[in-house]
C-alpha cells in the first residue's frame, strides 16, 4: 500500500508541475546554428506582448544559449515543493525561464556527458520544473536527433506535446539536415506545427541592395516538399543578431522593422494554430 | 573515460566508472557482476587496432565547435580540398557527425548512397572526389536524403568505431576528422578511441558574436581536460561586403571582442578571420570547390594563409621528438 502511495504522490507531483500548462512547443533543427534559440526566444517575447503566459526550456546541455538571450544572467535558482522554481524575466511573471545553464557553477566549464548522463538530467529538468500556469511552454532543443530529443519526448509525452517548430536556414547544407528532423518527427509521432526559414536574406544598410547569403527559399521549398505548413522568413538581420547579444527585447527596440513584422506574424500564425487545436 | 554499453539500463554509470557494478542502477543488469570484478576497466580492445591501423596516417587534425552551424564542415572540406591541392599528399576527410552529415553534399557527393562504400578485404573503402581525397560519412550508409539518424549516444560511439577501425583508409598523410557542435557522446569517443595514435590537435571554428563564443570557450575547455592540444581558432562568417556598394557589414557583432579577444585571454592562435561570401554557402550547396572556382576572392585568400599555418604547424610537430 505504501509503494502504491508513494507512486501516486509522486505522480501527482509529476502532474502538478506540467498540469496548468496548456501548450508544449518544440523547437527542433537538425541543424545547428540556425537560430532554434534566437526564434524560441523571439517568439516568447511575441506571445508575451500577446499577453500570454510564456515559458521556455532550454534543454541544449551542451551549449545553452537562452539565459544570454534573455539576459537573465546567471541567478541562483531555487527550490519550492514541488521542484525548482523558474527564473521570471519580468516583474508580472509572464515569462519564465529554465535553463541547464542556471546550474553550472563556472559559465565556461563544459558539460561533457555521454547521453544516458543527458537523458537522466533532461528528465529531471521536464519534470522537476514548478512552472504553474502557463499558456504556452517553449522547449529549445540541441542540434540533431539524438538523446535530448528522445528524452525530451519521453518525459513530456506523460503530459502533452502540441507539436514542433522546425527551424531551417534556406541553403541545402541547413534544409537536408532538417528533412531528416521531419523523418524525425514522423517517426516519433510528433506533429510540425511548421517551418520557419532564418536568416533568408541581408539588406545592406549601407545601399539596401538586398543579398541571400545563405541562399533562399530553402524552407518554403522544404514545406512544400514534405506537406508541411510554412510559417514565414526572417531576414538575417544585423540587429537581431545584436539584440540576442546584448538579451535586449528585440519587438520593444525596432517594433517597425520588417524583421519584426516577420517574427510577429509567425507567432500569431503559432498562436491560432495551438488555440484552434 | 567511460564507455556505455548499447542494451544498458538506464542511468548505466558506464562500465569503466568507479561506481559500475555498484549503481543502483546496476541492480538486475545481467552485467553487474562482470561489471563489479573490474573487468570493464580494462581499454576497449578497439582502441589498439585503430592505433595499429591509422599509423600509416601522419597527421591527424580535428575539426571542432560548441557551436552549430558556425561552418566546421565547409572549413573542413576547404581545408580537406586545399591540402589536396598538393596532388604529392594523400589526404582523408572523416564526417563523424552522425545525426547531420553534411560533409556528402559539400563534396558533390550528394547522389552517392549506399552502393557507394565498398567492403573490400581490408574493410570500407572510402569515397574518392579525387585520386588523393578520400571521404567518408555516414550520409554514404544511409538510403535516401529523409532517413534520419535517431541513435542514442553508445550506438553513435559504435559507428565512430567502425569508421576509424574498418575503414581502409591506406597510407595518408591528412586526416581531417569534422565534428558535430558539443561536447558529447562522439567528441568523447573520437578523443578515446584515438587516444593509442598521435593526433596533431583541433582546428577550432567560431562565429564572431558572444552567444558562439560562450559555447566554444566551452569546446575550448574540453580540449584541455581530455589533453587535445589546439592548433588555432578560426573566426568565420567575420563580415560582409555588399557586392554592390562594396561597403561592409558586421552580420553577426562582435559584441564582446570576437574570437580576437577570446584569442587573446585564453593565450590561444588566432588562425585568421573567414568574411562571409554568399558564394561559399552556394559552393558548399552545389557541391563544387570554393577555392578552385573563385581563387582571387578575399575569403580564398585568407583560407590559404590559414592552410598554410596549420602545414606549418603539422611538419613543426613532425620534427618534434615523438611526444605522445
Amino acid at each position: 500500500v505504501d509503494v502504491n502511495l508513494a507512486y501516486l504522490l509522486a505522480h501527482a507531483n509529476w502532474n502538478g508541475n506540467l498540469a496548468l500548462v496548456k501548450h508544449v512547443v518544440l523547437v527542433l533543427s537538425g541543424k545547428g546554428g540556425v537560430g532554434k534559440s534566437t526564434i524560441t526566444t523571439e517568439l516568447a517575447l511575441a506571445f508575451k506582448h500577446a499577453g500570454k503566459k510564456v515559458g521556455i526550456l532550454d534543454v541544449d546541455l551542451c551549449g545553452p544559449s537562452i539565459p544570454r538571450m534573455l539576459c537573465v544572467g546567471r541567478p541562483d535558482v531555487h527550490q519550492c515543493d514541488s521542484g525548482w522554481v523558474p527564473v521570471y524575466t519580468d516583474a508580472q511573471k509572464s515569462l519564465a525561464l529554465m535553463s541547464i545553464g542556471f546550474l553550472m557553477e563556472d559559465p565556461d566549464e563544459a558539460v561533457i556527458w555521454r547521453g544516458p548522463k543527458k537523458s537522466a538530467m533532461i528528465a529531471q529538468l521536464v519534470s522537476d520544473v514548478a512552472w504553474g500556469e502557463l499558456d504556452v511552454l517553449l522547449v529549445d532543443t540541441p542540434p540533431g536527433t539524438s538523446d535530448e530529443h528522445l528524452a525530451v519526448l519521453e518525459n513530456l509525452r506523460k503530459h502533452r506535446v502540441d507539436g514542433a517548430v522546425l527551424v531551417t536556414t534556406p541553403q541545402a547544407v541547413s534544409t537536408g539536415d532538417v528533412r531528416r528532423e521531419i523523418t524525425f518527427c514522423k517517426k516519433t509521432g510528433v506533429r510540425i506545427l511548421g517551418i520557419v526559414e532564418n536568416m533568408s536574406g541581408f539588406v545592406c544598410p549601407h545601399c539596401t541592395e538586398c543579398t541571400n547569403i545563405f541562399s533562399k527559399g530553402g524552407g518554403e521549398e522544404l514545406a512544400k516538399l514534405t506537406g508541411s505548413v510554412f510559417l514565414g522568413s526572417v531576414p538575417l538581420d544585423p540587429l537581431l543578431s545584436a539584440s540576442v547579444e546584448e538579451g535586449r527585447d528585440f519587438a520593444e527596440s525596432f517594433p517597425n522593422s520588417a524583421t519584426f513584422s516577420s517574427i510577429s506574424s509567425i507567432s500569431q500564425v503559432l498562436l491560432k494554430s495551438l488555440e484552434n487545436d | 573515460m567511460s564507455d556505455t554499453p548499447d542494451n544498458a539500463p538506464k542511468h548505466c554509470p558506464g562500465t569503466a566508472s568507479e561506481q559500475a557494478g555498484k549503481a543502483a542502477s546496476c541492480q538486475g543488469c545481467p552485467n553487474q557482476k562482470l561489471c563489479a570484478s573490474g573487468a570493464g576497466k580494462n581499454p576497449d580492445p578497439a582502441i589498439g587496432e585503430i592505433g595499429e591501423k591509422l599509423s600509416s596516417v601522419k597527421h591527424k587534425i580535428l575539426v571542432l565547435s560548441g557551436k552549430g552551424g558556425v561552418g566546421k564542415s565547409t572549413f573542413s572540406a576547404q581545408l580537406a580540398r586545399a591540402l589536396a591541392s598538393d596532388g604529392t599528399k594523400e589526404v582523408a576527410l572523416l564526417d563523424v557527425d552522425i545525426c547531420g552529415p553534411s560533409i556528402p553534399r559539400i563534396m558533390g557527393l550528394d547522389g552517392e548512397q549506399e552502393s557507394s562504400v565498398h567492403q573490400s578485404g581490408n574493410g570500407w573503402s572510402p569515397v574518392y572526389v579525387e585520386d588523393n581525397l578520400a571521404i567518408m560519412s555516414i550520409g554514404f550508409l544511409l538510403s535516401s536524403p529523409d532517413d534520419a539518424v535517431i541513435w542514442r549516444g553508445p550506438k553513435k560511439n559504435g559507428m565512430i568505431k567502425q569508421f576509424l577501425r574498418d575503414v581502409d583508409w591506406g597510407e595518408l598523410d591528412y586526416l581531417i576528422v569534422d565534428t558535430p557542435p558539443g561536447t558529447s557522446d562522439e567528441h568523447l569517443s573520437i578523443v578515446q578511441y584515438l587516444s593509442s595514435t598521435h593526433v596533431d590537435g583541433a582546428v577550432i571554428i567560431t562565429t564572431p558574436q558572444e552567444v558562439s563564443l560562450q559555447d566554444v570557450r566551452k569546446e575550448i575547455r574540453f580540449c584541455q581536460k581530455v589533453k587535445l592540444p589546439i592548433i588555432g581558432v578560426v573566426e568565420n562568417m567575420s563580415s560582409f561586403v555588399c557586392p554592390k556598394c562594396k561597403n561592409t557589414s558586421q552580420i553577426f557583432p562582435p559584441t564582446s571582442g570576437g574570437a580576437e579577444k577570446m584569442c587573446a585571454d585564453l593565450n590561444l592562435p588566432l588562425l585568421g578571420k573567414l568574411p562571409l561570401d554568399p558564394r561559399i554557402a552556394q559552393s558548399c550547396d552545389e557541391g563544387r570547390p570554393f577555392l578552385r572556382e573563385v581563387p582571387d576572392s578575399p575569403a580564398a585568400e585568407v583560407y590559404h594563409t590559414i592552410v598554410q599555418s596549420i602545414r606549418t604547424y603539422c611538419s613543426n610537430r613532425q620534427t618534434e621528438p615523438s611526444t605522445t
